[in-house]
């Protein structure tokens, strides 16, 4: 459509209660990415992502996307919540939740229609989860859930997809299907920003990572970031996760 | 024992309210029934968004509402109560959120003291009031409503048919009402509930979702107390909900049995009124919690029996023989 980068976020500070917790961000991701956001506890990762699609106001700077402010180009942005942020215990059907990755495309006053249905059942398919349809999502596994909040953000069919720690809590098969979502999506030309909190697996996972510490700490292709120096930074002083990042870049020496 | 409890007349009970007595028990056991499925309605989404605290905390915030609009338009028609109550709702639930957001004070105690408080300013507004201006608004009313006077108030007439008595007539339109607004905005309503951050990224606004059900909320709780009061229509509130989610994971089941279980407190009712010669109002709540002990008790899917048996099925036998 156009040449402007999927995201584009100027001088972001983000603020809880008067304290800082983003500071300065400044960033242009590009095109058909696959981007990890990494960063310890506290860093402003998931802060990150709500603030680049207006879920939380802005302190100061701006983000646009695809050229345009977020609020113009919502139906462009995926989303995918932390696992927890739901309550699984809800009275509707693993159906009835990826057809909410339809709703921004539909009116008000507009319920979802039979074309809805099919893209929500073949969304269900690509996460091999569509013999589960019809289930109340409190009997599914973690992993499962992770499905289908990947098969809602797949039903969205976006150009730009925000995921917080899809990889949380789930089993090694749902990981692997994860991963190779995640580069079908990208070879179809989507952007892809993933919260990540494992430093060993960044690296395989990711074409570019984003270290973040409140502020960004180093933004790049994989190889050229997952630096011991860099991710020392990043970390800061905290001894097991430094002796983690050693480890880390050991293996990759 | 007889003065305790009055004798079981079989007629008295069960009979003559559906026969010589139909002109007045019918029109109060719809009512009833009326009451508790739009609040039962209503109140499915407030135990879905885990509000059912605030429902308690508008239906008293109402009051002081009901005053003022009493107050400014020197009648009781529905309109001004209608809005005195939006814009009371409105308040409270703005109170709570600027208490909760901008001090240290939790949602709960946020809750205790709007509503509290605003209560307490519509006590004193009818105290203050009541009685002058050859209208009155009667506490008792208020508090705890009479939907036994129900019958005996003026008809509605369309094109020379009865259509009922007013509170019936109007009850009636704010039960459609809630349906029709339901039906229009169930996406809205289900996604800003089940992930408030999803429907915000969709373009959906979960805060205006949030004011506008519980300004609707206002609406409905003010319709229902003339006949059931500021306090009997929390449960009316609760009460249908929490018995659907016992025995159903599909919300429009849910909504389903939301109007199931409104008929029977209703019906079942007005015959426990009928036989302890009490209130219907609060026989009626009581017919509502004993129908969702039973649910509780004898769900399909996860009752107390159901969990017993499963329980005795899984244990290993020991010391059997």
């Amino acid at each position: 459509m156009t040449d402007a980068p999927p995201l584009e976020i100027h001088d972001l500070t983000v603020a809880y209660h008067k304290k800082p917790v983003l500071w300065g961000i400044d960033l242009v991701v590009p095109r058909g990415k696959l981007v990890g956001i990494v960063g310890p506890n506290g860093a402003g990762k998931s802060t990150l992502i709500k603030a680049a699609m207006g879920l939380m106001p802005i302190s100061s700077g701006w983000v646009k996307v695809f050229g345009e402010p977020v609020k113009k180009n919502l139906t462009r942005i995926g989303y995918v919540p932390q696992r927890e942020s739901v309550d699984w215990d809800f009275p509707v059907s693993v159906m009835d939740v990826v057809l909410m990755g339809r709703y921004g495309h539909l009116g008000l006053l507009r319920r979802p229609s039979k074309q809805d249905r099919d893209i929500a059942r073949e969304s269900l398919d690509k996460v091999k989860m569509l013999p589960y349809a019809n289930r109340q999502i409190s009997n599914l596994s973690g992993g499962q859930q992770q499905r289908v909040f990947l098969a809602r953000a797949l039903a969205q069919e976006s150009d730009l997809y925000f995921m917080d720690e899809p990889f949380a809590g789930v089993d090694a098969a749902t990981e692997a299907a994860i991963v190779e979502l995640l580069h079908e999506l990208k070879a179809r030309g989507k952007t892809l920003m993933i919260v990540h909190h494992d430093l060993p697996t960044a690296r395989s996972y990711f074409d570019m990572l984003l270290l973040l510490n409140m502020r960004v700490v180093a933004f790049g292709p994989t190889n050229e970031v997952f630096t011991h120096d860099l991710l020392q930074s990043t970390y800061g002083g905290r001894l097991t996760i430094l002796s983690e990042v050693a480890e880390a870049v050991r293996e990759k020496g | 024992m007889n003065v305790l409890v009055p004798d079981f007349d079989f007629h008295r009970v069960f009979i003559a309210p559906w026969t010589e007595n139909l002109a007045s028990f019918g029109w109060i056991t719809l009512m009833g029934f009326l009451v508790t499925a739009t609040c039962g309605w209503v109140g499915n989404f407030l135990i879905l968004r885990r509000m059912a605290l605030v429902g308690d905390a508008i239906s008293h915030s109402v009051l002081p509402g009901l005053a003022v609009a009493f107050l400014l338009s020197q009648s009781r028609g529905t309109l001004p109560m209608f809005l005195g109550a939006l814009v009371a709702g409105i308040v409270a639930t703005v109170l709570i959120e600027l208490i909760h957001k901008k001090s240290r004070v939790k949602q709960d105690a946020a809750i205790g003291i709007a509503f509290t408080s605003l209560f307490a300013l519509g006590v004193i507004l009818i105290n203050l009031y009541a009685g002058k201006g050859g209208v009155d608004l009667d506490q008792e009313c208020v508090l705890y409503g009479e939907i036994a006077f129900v019958p005996l108030e003026p008809m509605v007439m369309v094109g020379g048919q009865i259509l009922g008595p007013i509170p019936v007539v109007r009850m009636g339109f704010v039960a459609l009402a809630t349906a029709l607004l339901i039906a229009l905005f169930y996406k809205e309503l289900l996604v800003s509930s089940f992930d408030p951050a999803l429907a915000v990224s969709l373009g959906i606004s979960a805060t205006f979702v949030h004011y506008a059900l519980m300004g609707w909320l206002s609406v409905v709780v003010v319709s229902a107390f003339e006949s059931v009061g500021a306090i009997l229509v929390i449960a009316m509130l609760i009460l249908p909900g929490a018995t659907a989610t016992l025995l159903s994971h599909r919300l429009p089941v849910m909504l389903g049995l939301t109007l199931l279980h409104a008929a029977l407190s209703a019906v079942l009712g007005i015959h426990l009124a009928l036989w302890l010669d009490c209130s219907p109002a609060g026989a009626m709540v009581v017919a509502g919690t004993l129908i969702f002990v039973a649910a509780w008790i004898f769900s399909p899917s996860e009752g107390l029996l159901r969990r017993w048996f499963r329980a005795r099925l899984e244990a290993p036998a020991v010391g059997s023989s």
